[in-house]
């Protein structure tokens, strides 16, 4: 089996994250990059299938020249090979620019799986692997809590808030997982000095056969006029509980029309 | 005035509330026109449409619009949108509509914005990024707008427009029949509403305890009518099911009244809520930074202060 894990650096979770004045698009350098949480558990499901059952497990990350850190801590994690988009004329892509990018980078490589973490904790748009899976023409497979892979029959557990949907498909299929699914391993000493040797493969623009106009920011598909940070809340009212705390938040519900 | 698709979010023939709110929106940006899509669209569900401004209803009825997972779904809003040439299309920012809205743009040659908690009569949408901390006003600049909004951005009214449903062909693709639906598994936690579109939220964290300390958070809930919601050190800890998770890997919510019981507020929970419009605060801990978001908080035990606010409400129902 031939998995290709697609991950995304991101500032660190409990970074302030912002907005740089010029072209309005995320301020990478202000905060530590790390692979998105929610792409670990991408990266763990897809150790666990091939230890269960053989393979290889490919991953995949489109960003600057740092963004080489994460596929590194993947391939830290057990991965045995990364492919690294990175081009200058990428920078401000939108989802839609990154997904054909993304796509290009995949297509023809024979995986039978393309797994995603659900989203990345910095655009929170969520949409990309169902965009790769609409331009790549594969079944989607998203927010997994649960993978099966039974010969070319892949079924997964879709989460929901009434409790989850199954869903299956034959592959190859794009999956997409949430956090319930697993729980990513730590990088260990040995898997730390193996990545250092395992092969990265740069892909540019024009490796991927797209045209430069088509990706970057002055081609994405919608435009920020326009950002600010929020504006600071009023401090509320914070009392001790005096033995009628509850009742005193009543008060304030009702008096909020609350109830 | 130009066409706005609103594409309905319905489960098992009722109607949501956020497409009240979206038809709400749609109206101040021009004619709202709803597409249903799947089976279930009776008479009564089309009315409820109608009251809120539909003044016509597309309605796409095929097993395989509810059999097969979301590419149906865009393949027949992607040909609607060709056929029409709406000015835009909203659609509720939720898992299935979000991933509709990222397929539907790229067939349809459009950008797409998701997310947003406003749009203005000009199509410029409003969001809230990065935990709420940031606002920004985007515009898509290539073919059909393509906007997911979220629940609670709109207070839904009724403004009764006709209502005229007109049936289109639903002819769904063999490769868009490709991830299917082959069952579906609903845990016993029925009654209350869905955590991202509830007016009221009452959530717990890492001060509850354990799992049985959940009941006193859901039993507020219930005197409430809210959803229930969890942090991230909850969820974790196995004590409520991850799907109820609000923060940056889980829900983000935006309800009228957010009431957080024993959680600090880190930014990975504050990244789903503080875009709440109330925010009541128990939390034995004076120096937990969630009370800097506090509209009332009490620093208090909240074995005693949770049930005490339970009871008080129950009396003040009856």
């Amino acid at each position: 089996m031939k998995i290709a894990v697609c991950v995304k650096q991101v500032p660190d979770t409990w970074a302030e994250k912002r907005l740089k004045p010029e072209d309005s698009t995320l301020d990478r350098e202000s905060a530590e990059g790390v692979l998105n949480e929610l792409d670990e558990y991408a990266v763990e499901e897809a150790l666990r299938l091939i230890e269960a059952q053989g393979g290889e497990v490919v991953v995949v990350s489109m960003g600057p020249e740092r963004a080489g850190e994460t596929i590194r801590k993947a391939l830290s994690m057990g991965a045995d090979a990364g492919i690294h988009i990175v081009d200058d004329a990428l920078h401000g892509s939108d989802a839609i620019a990154t997904s054909a990018a993304l796509a290009k980078a995949l297509e023809g490589r024979g995986f039978d799986l393309i797994l995603f973490g659900s989203e990345s904790t910095d655009a929170r748009m969520s949409v990309v692997p169902a965009m790769v899976a609409e331009r790549l023409g594969l079944p989607q497979l998203t927010f997994a809590q649960k993978v099966e892979v039974d010969g070319s029959t892949v079924r997964i557990e879709r989460q929901a808030e009434y409790g989850y949907d199954s869903i299956e498909a034959s592959a190859p299929v794009v999956v997409s997982v949430v956090e319930k699914i697993n729980e990513p391993r730590y990088p260990s000493f040995k898997g730390i000095m193996a990545a250092k040797k395992k092969p990265v493969d740069t892909l540019t623009v024009a490796d991927l056969g797209l045209e430069p106009v088509t990706v970057g920011l002055a081609a994405a598909w919608s435009a920020v006029d326009e950002f600010a940070a929020r504006p600071p809340k009023a401090a509320g009212t914070v009392i001790a509980d005096d033995g009628a705390g509850g009742v005193k938040i009543a008060d304030y519900l009702s008096q909020q029309k609350f109830i | 005035m130009s066409e706005i698709l609103v594409l309905v979010e319905h489960s098992e023939g009722a109607v949501k509330k956020v497409t009240l709110e979206l038809l709400t929106l749609a109206r101040s940006l021009g004619t709202p026109s709803a597409v249903w899509l799947g089976a279930g669209a009776d008479a009564a569900a089309l009315a409820i449409l109608g009251e809120y401004g539909a003044e016509t209803i597309y309605v796409a009825d095929s097993a395989d619009l509810d059999d097969f997972l979301v590419a149906p779904k865009a393949e027949v809003l992607a040909s609607l949108i060709a056929d029409k040439a709406p000015a835009a299309v909203l659609i509720a920012s939720t898992a299935d509509g979000k991933e509709i809205a990222g397929r539907v743009a790229i067939k349809a040659d459009s950008g797409v914005i998701t997310d947003a908690v406003g749009v203005a009569a000009d199509l410029t949408a409003t969001q809230s990024v990065f935990g709420g901390s940031t606002v920004v006003k985007s515009k898509v600049t290539r073919g059909t707008p393509i906007i997911t909004v979220r629940p609670n951005s709109t207070a839904p009214e009724a403004a009764p427009a006709t209502g005229t449903r007109s049936d289109v062909a639903a002819a769904i693709s063999d490769a868009a029949k490709s991830a299917k639906v082959t069952g579906r598994t609903v845990a016993q936690r029925g009654g209350r509403p869905d955590l991202a579109e509830a007016a009221i939220v009452v959530s717990g964290g890492r001060g509850v305890g354990g799992a049985e300390g959940f009941g006193v958070v859901e039993a507020l809930a219930d005197t409430l009518g809210a959803a229930v919601g969890a942090s991230r050190a909850a969820t974790d800890a196995g004590w409520y099911p991850h799907q109820f998770q609000v923060g940056q890997t889980g829900k983000t919510v935006s309800p009228q009244l957010y009431i957080a019981n024993g959680i600090s507020g880190a930014i990975q929970h504050r990244a789903g809520m503080q875009t709440s419009k109330t925010i009541v605060v128990v939390n034995k801990d004076p120096e937990a930074p969630i009370f800097e978001l506090a509209d009332f908080g009490v620093v208090g035990d909240l074995f005693t202060v949770v049930p005490q606010l339970t009871e008080e409400i129950g009396k003040r129902k009856a």
